[in-house]
């Protein structure tokens, strides 16, 4: 069905980077300094007058000052809340969802084509509704990250679900283990790594959402209405960007510790892969 | 194959399941929608009108045109179609970017690994967290929201992409250089099709965030498109005409990823066939 058939390469296509044996930290300290001598030199040519688009080093220098002012670290600390909250709302949604979706095949014939049509809904195009149900603050964007990050847990729980091995089912059902504990025992620690890929694409997904609605919705609280102060009182671009890099960092961060934390807790799924 | 009675009683039965199916497939939506209905109706909110209202509503936008124009209504010129065009550009442009970036970097494991963090970082910047810079550096006009679009949406491409070549059989390629392939060749003939089904998939995911971003480019700045409606909406409180504008960006996402699923069905078709002949044997 289509929603199964969407589910594999959602997974296999976002997976980047979890096949792919650990690359050296000096190759990754050396692509790094790398990046930021490109752009360094590419800002330092003036293309463009350097108020509009000031030098790498400039961000830089602004990044370190923001990440010891109080002030911002609390915007910071507003917005990875609000984040936390709407995963871990769509985790509770979306993962019993999912095993039920994944495990009742009339469930699943009955919620997919709502699914279906519920999921290309943009999370920004419910910015304005949110708005006015939940005003601009903390509940407005725990429920869009919520709506944004449900669908990749959903998807992976289903799909997870399924792709557990039959013969084990059969298996356990021969030495005559009811279906709640075929569940608990079989089903859910094969689906395990699934939804955790799935947790990890969402907090991504979640991370972006969240910035994004702060600025959209001109929020009380977090980076993105930090970002949307500072580029409305005079444009100050240096701050801008610095806020915008710290927003990729901590994204970045995120999904390096979730990727760590895939490869050590479910190393036995990579065991007899290629490369 | 038998006589009569038994064909027609085979119909009904057919009939009967195929009644049987679509209800399952679509009753819960049904149900919902003649929910939210009844419960829009009688509790008369604002915020949620009734589906009906929200149909009739999005016909008065976009289909009230003249016969000349296909019934078209103005809405469609100016907001749905700019808003799609602008999208299918952005996208078309990261993919046109992304793949051949990503096939140069794919093909050296040196130049993958020390793009990673970079990539992996870019990737994560929130989109909308750079419009202002967009903004400056483009202005307001088509140009800017262009290329917002694909400034967001090439991270998917670009990430699969390197993966795709990354993972191509390396045996495949001796053989080809051992027999004298021509580089070219070997780009369009191995490469290229074993790193295909993994591009695909990113620029799935990338034609949803296109969408997205398509919006979040209209919420700033904007005089028209489908975003700007729905703010507008908003702000001059006309909330069915916000509701029309949310349910047509569903349709339009599904379209689109419908029309892309059937794409991806006829270009991947060799490679599902292989996979399937593969996991048989």
């Amino acid at each position: 069905m289509a929603l199964e058939e969407r589910t594999a390469p959602i997974r296999a296509g976002l997976g980047w980077n979890l096949m792919r044996p650990a690359a050296s930290a000096a190759r990754i300290l050396a692509g790094i300094i790398g990046f930021f001598l490109i752009v360094e030199f590419v800002t330092r040519l003036e293309i463009v007058p350097p108020i509009y688009l000031p030098r790498a080093s400039t961000v830089l220098w602004r990044m370190l000052q923001l990440v010891q002012d109080p002030k911002f670290l609390w915007q910071v600390a507003a917005t990875l809340y609000a984040w936390s909250v709407g995963l871990a709302l769509a985790s509770v949604i979306g993962i019993p969802l999912g095993i039920l979706i994944g495990t009742s095949n009339l469930a699943y014939r009955m919620v997919s084509p709502l699914i279906e049509f519920m999921r290309p809904i943009p999370s920004v195009a419910l910015i304005p509704l949110g708005i006015l149900l939940w005003g601009q603050g903390f509940s407005m964007k725990v429920i869009l990250v919520a709506y944004a990050t449900i669908w990749p847990i959903l998807f992976n729980t289903v799909y997870g679900v399924h792709d557990v091995d039959p013969i084990a089912v059969q298996t356990a059902r021969c030495f005559g283990l009811k279906s709640g504990a075929i569940l608990r025992r079989i089903n859910l620690p094969s689906a395990a790594p699934f939804i955790f890929t799935g947790i990890r694409i969402s907090a991504s997904i979640g991370l972006i959402v969240v910035v994004g609605s702060e600025l959209l919705a001109s929020a009380q609280s977090g980076i993105g209405s930090y970002i949307l102060f500072v580029s409305s009182n005079g444009g100050q671009m240096d701050s801008v960007l610095a806020g915008a890099a710290i927003a990729g960092l901590v994204g970045a961060i995120i999904n390096g510790v979730l990727e760590l934390l895939d490869r050590r807790f479910f190393a036995w799924r990579y065991l007899g892969s290629p490369s | 194959m038998s006589a009569g009675p038994s064909k027609t009683g085979g119909i009904a039965h057919r009939m009967l399941s195929a009644l049987q199916s679509a209800l399952i497939r679509y009753g819960l939506g049904i149900a919902l929608i003649l929910l939210w209905q009844y419960a829009a109706t009688r509790a008369g909110s604002i915020f949620f009108p009734p589906p009906s209202e929200i149909l009739h509503r999005a016909g008065e936008l976009w289909l009230s045109g003249p016969p000349n124009r296909l019934f078209l209504g103005d809405g469609v010129f100016q907001d749905v179609i700019p808003s799609v065009i602008r999208l299918l550009f952005g996208w078309a442009l990261a993919v046109a970017i992304g793949v051949p970036l990503g096939i140069l970097i794919g093909r050296s494991r040196i130049a993958s690994d020390l793009a990673n963090p970079s990539l992996q970082f870019l990737r994560a910047i929130p989109g909308p967290a750079l419009i202002p810079v967009f903004i400056i550096l483009l202005g307001t006009e088509t140009t800017m929201r262009v290329s917002l679009i694909a400034f967001g949406s090439i991270w998917p491409i670009l990430l699969n992409t390197i993966e795709g070549t990354r993972t191509v059989d390396p045996v495949q390629l001796d053989t080809a250089r051992a027999y004298r392939l021509p580089a070219h060749a070997r780009l369009w003939r191995i490469v290229l099709p074993a790193a295909m089904p993994k591009i695909f998939a990113g620029v799935r995911v990338s034609l949803a965030l296109a969408v997205i971003l398509m919006v979040v480019s209209e919420l700033v700045a904007s005089t028209n498109g489908i975003g700007y409606r729905i703010q507008n909406a908003q702000i001059v409180f006309l909330l069915t005409d916000m509701w029309c504008g949310i349910v047509l960006l569903a349709l339009l996402g599904y379209t689109l990823n419908w029309i892309f699923l059937k794409v991806e069905d006829r270009a991947l078709g060799w490679y599902r066939g292989a996979r399937g002949r593969a996991a048989q044997s």
